[in-house]
């Protein structure tokens, strides 16, 4: 895809975040996509495109009330809206529609109006994974750390500050859900979910949504939002049953898409100035820091550790608090990208200074998918 | 009221010779004709080169821990916390989610690397499951 051909017109998340619990899921989509319309200046009629993840585009666009001529119900997890925006540019370039409505949603506390997820015995995570006792992501996401770290030399400890660096950019954030100071102590001492993982190192479950509405750069200008242009992009998948991925090492999945999003930009690790990583557990930052390449994962713990992530650190990581304390609805990939458009758009609660370039970095599954964009906000 | 049971897998045409085997007491690998590759989970043709040229073989049981987690909580249906969720490496190369039996469910029992040996779990007359245990000796 060619560079900066597409930008983000229009971005919002749900009017509110945490537990909602006057609103049913599909509510949940709707109000954040009404959000990022309003947003972007838009009427309903002008959306052509719209991609969507769990609930199906049908759902959505009927619900809406949209009539689309391009369609995405890419649903690979989390990440999913990383996918969409990746193929809502490609579409948009190749003249398939003018305006494409991205909406995420879960009413992934209150439990309204949201399918459980299930795992048929004969699938073969049904056959394979779950007869031995994994039950949610919480007993599988983190089944790869020990090895990591017994590969790399990565300490308790380093992984714990992803979490008390983490809430210190929550601090900054009016939005976040867990805004209280933490110590790395704290970390080790909360309650323990899956070893070696406590819960202060597990992901939020929350209520809530976001949306994104992009549009060819050229018509990006006559908006009311600074725009926010698309530089590069990458997806890919690995496999849905944790247990066989090709390595605990790494995550192919991220070694697949990080690199392709970097190629595409034309750009350096160096001239990164924001990075989101999608943390549903804490190792994630990790594993994302080696796999796009900005360090050999033997490092990736020890900067953390030294502070490099933090506020005012060389590389700002996770910024609105990430999904340890931010918010997480269960596919937190939508929040990553909210994030980077108004890190872009230089209006967050916590902004990085003059940053131009944004890179986001999405998991889909335990590590079974991946998609990356990169964002910025000089043409 | 009985106790809720462990999630029980139901084979399929393409799996059904492993749960044939774990039930004769028997790991039962796939091998590629064409290309000798050993692979897992089942399917009637070879991941590394397409081949449908493929062998069932007796695996020889023998593991490594690769890595694992220690489930707190939620606990599984059947499962009392704190139980291990392991990923054990086959001798012959394929991993496997497992649990790791005859072995305090501790970080200081459960060294990765330690060597392993399947045992096997009978839940009915149709399933049994494959389970790890510290190798003897």
């Amino acid at each position: 895809m060619r560079r900066n051909q597409v930008a983000v017109v229009g971005a919002a998340e749900t009017t509110e975040l945490g537990v909602i619990p006057n609103m049913s899921q599909i509510q949940l989509h709707a109000d954040a996509a009404l959000n990022a319309i309003a947003d972007a200046g838009l009427k309903l009629s002008d959306i052509d495109g719209i991609a969507t993840a769990v609930e199906t585009p049908q759902q959505i666009a009927h619900y809406l009330g949209i009539k689309p001529t391009w369609v995405d119900g890419t649903s690979v997890g989390g990440c999913s809206f990383m996918l969409h925006v990746r193929h809502a540019a490609a579409a948009i370039e190749a003249g398939l529609c003018k305006t494409v409505l991205i909406t995420h949603a879960e009413s992934g506390k209150s439990m309204i109006g949201k399918l459980p997820r299930s795992t048929p015995p004969d699938s073969l995570n049904g056959q394979f994974e779950s007869p031995f006792g994994v039950f949610g992501p919480p007993s599988m996401f983190p089944i790869p750390v020990l090895r990591y770290m017994k590969t790399y030399g990565i300490t308790h400890e380093q992984i714990a500050m992803v979490a008390v660096v983490q809430r210190e950019w929550a601090a900054k954030n009016p939005r976040a859900t867990m805004k209280a100071p933490i110590t790395v102590e704290d970390v080790l001492n909360s309650k323990m979910i899956a070893y070696p993982f406590r819960i202060l190192q597990c992901c939020l479950v929350t209520d809530g949504g976001g949306a994104l509405i992009l549009t060819s750069a050229g018509r990006a200008k006559d908006f009311p939002q600074k725009p926010v242009y698309i530089l590069g992009t990458g997806e890919s998948v690995e496999t849905p049953m944790v247990s066989q991925m090709e390595t605990f090492n790494s995550s192919r999945a991220f070694t697949t898409a990080g690199p392709l999003a970097f190629k595409e930009a034309g750009i350096a690790h160096k001239d990164v100035d924001h990075l989101m990583i999608y943390d549903a557990f804490a190792h994630l930052p990790l594993f994302g820091l080696g796999d796009l390449g900005f360090m050999p994962h033997e490092e990736t713990g020890r900067f953390i550790a030294e502070g490099n992530t933090r506020p005012g650190g060389k590389l700002p990581l996770n910024t609105n608090g990430g999904g340890l304390s931010y918010m997480h609805s269960g596919m937190y990939g939508m929040y990553a990208l909210q994030e980077s458009v108004r890190q872009m758009r230089g209006i967050a609660p916590a902004q990085v200074k003059d940053a131009r370039i944004s890179v986001c970095h999405g998991v889909g599954g335990m590590f079974a998918a991946s998609g990356t964009i990169i964002f910025t906000n000089e043409k | 009221m009985a106790e809720p049971a462990r999630a029980k897998p139901k084979p399929t045409p393409e799996t059904q010779h492993f749960w044939d085997g774990t039930a004769a007491g028997e790991l039962r690998l796939q091998r590629c004709d064409a290309c000798a590759n050993v692979y897992f989970p089942p399917r009637p043709f070879c991941p590394s080169c397409a081949s449908r040229k493929v062998s069932v073989f007796k695996a020889s049981g023998k593991a490594r821990l690769y890595s694992y987690v220690i489930n707190h909580r939620p606990a599984a249906p059947g499962f009392t916390p704190p139980y291990a969720i392991a990923v054990v490496e086959l001798d012959e190369g394929p991993r496997m989610m497992s649990n790791i039996i005859d072995c305090p469910q501790t970080p200081e029992a459960l060294e990765l690397d330690m060597k392993l040996e399947v045992a096997f779990e009978k839940l009915d007359d149709k399933i049994t499951l494959p389970q790890f245990r510290p190798a003897k000796g």
